[in-house]
């Protein structure tokens, strides 16, 4: 699945659940495994860090004590990046769920909210929104009750500026739920 | 501070958590595009001693994952003007390496890595340098020492998830085990929100995320309290 607000896509593979390798296995539930290829180089320490956050919030969700000993992996390939890149890479994991057919307990979606210098908050920044932005603030909210699954921020914010965001965000996600919904909508009734 | 061979060290015991942390200065041309800024190289280690969850070799996930967080921490509260590490425009700045390094790991890894590069950079004695105009090289004095100017004191706070509903705030290695989930929340002596950490996990409505950040300042009160009396009590060396 390839998601892209703007111009930034992301592409998502997901593989299971299948067989894992001794060490991994789980014997209550299944190994979830993320890996972020960005588009130019070696994965480093900061791609380490979004798949921590990418798997644990996928964790989340994912019914896996229905596939005990089994591995589920992602694999996500930034295809091009021009901002709002960790809730492109949020959203692409989620379709990647739903089109394997994986038993979740709820959709996520992924938000960037960014915050000028006048307190103006802008959804789905720009990469150069994004850089003149004096904070960055990523959600991923959950379809059942709009409660915060992941946050993570890039610069300072006062917290009622948070808070406002949090609610901007909680809005944007209706309109990728429903998103999901029409792309789902669309793919079944080909055929 | 503990480490007489390091610029500036501090060690941090958060209950059984013992984490310390050594900053090394060592002098650098700066890059082309930031030619009056220094560096700030930040490193978190979990060796094998400090736990049996961890494998000696390459840094796992959780430390990979913990170097980020406190590189964010000091990069989103500005706790150093990268612009103060710079000796001569273009030519010369400090770097500074800080490692953090956990001796004994029984949870809440971010809060303590946090609290001791704080308390270490307040530690730090910088020797002076001058440029001498004719030779065009670099002379340090080290019976001159400064210390770093820290402009803010971020200090993390970390809560351990049970089911959407309880909160544990300082988790144990077997509490972050069985939560569901971990929010850490980094805020700055103005009450400021220097990074809401949620790295998945059960869901938190926005009201109990609201909870967690007045708990967080409050802490911060104490915190810095902690830090301040302990810098003032160290005698100059």
């Amino acid at each position: 699945s390839v998601p892209s607000p703007g111009d930034t896509s992301v592409l998502a593979g997901l593989y299971g659940p299948v067989e894992v390798k001794g060490s991994k296995e789980s014997p209550d539930r299944a190994t979830l495994e993320v890996l972020l290829r960005p588009k130019v180089g070696l994965p480093g320490v900061s791609e380490r860090s979004r798949e921590q956050l990418l798997r644990r919030t996928c964790e989340a969700v994912v019914l896996g004590a229905l596939h005990p000993r089994t591995a589920i992996t992602l694999v996500l390939q930034v295809l091009s990046d021009a901002g709002s890149l960790l809730s492109c890479c949020l959203n692409a994991a989620c379709m990647g769920l739903l089109d394997a057919g994986l038993p979740l307990s709820a959709l996520f979606c992924g938000v960037t909210c960014a915050l000028d210098a006048q307190g103006t908050i802008i959804l789905d920044p720009t990469a150069r929104q994004e850089q003149e932005a004096r904070a960055i603030l990523t959600f991923a909210i959950d379809s059942t009750e709009r409660k915060v699954l992941m946050s993570t921020t890039k610069g300072s914010c006062s917290v009622e500026e948070m808070q406002q965001c949090l609610a901007a965000a909680q809005r944007a996600a209706d309109t990728i739920f429903q998103f999901y919904r029409d792309s789902v909508r669309r793919k079944y009734s080909k055929s | 501070g503990s480490i007489t061979t390091a610029n500036g060290s501090a060690l941090v015991k958060l209950g059984n958590t013992t984490v310390i942390c050594g900053v090394k200065a060592e002098l650098a041309a700066p890059t082309v595009d930031s030619a009056n800024k220094g560096y700030i190289v930040p490193n978190v280690e979990l060796p094998s001693l400090c736990s049996t969850r961890f494998r000696s070799g390459p840094p796992g996930e959780e430390a990979q994952a913990a170097s980020q967080f406190i590189a964010d921490v000091i990069e989103n509260s500005q706790i150093i003007e990268k612009e103060d590490l710079c000796i001569a425009n273009g030519k010369l700045a400090w770097v500074l390496y800080c490692d953090i390094i956990c001796l004994d790991y029984d949870g809440n890894i971010l809060d303590a890595s946090a609290f001791a590069l704080l308390a270490a950079l307040k530690n730090v004695q910088l020797p002076s340098v001058t440029i001498n105009e004719e030779t065009g090289l670099s002379e340090v004095n080290l019976k001159q020492k400064n210390p770093l100017v820290i402009r803010k004191h971020p200090v993390a706070t970390s809560f351990a998830i049970f089911d959407d509903t309880l909160l544990i705030v300082d988790p144990t290695a077997e509490e972050e085990d069985l939560a569901t989930g971990t929010v850490t929340v980094v805020t700055d002596e103005e009450g400021r929100l220097c990074s809401v950490h949620k790295p998945g996990g059960s869901p938190l409505t926005g009201a109990k995320l609201q909870d967690c950040i007045t708990r967080a300042i409050t802490r911060h009160k104490e915190v810095k309290k902690l830090i301040d009396k302990v810098i003032k009590s160290i005698k100059p060396n």
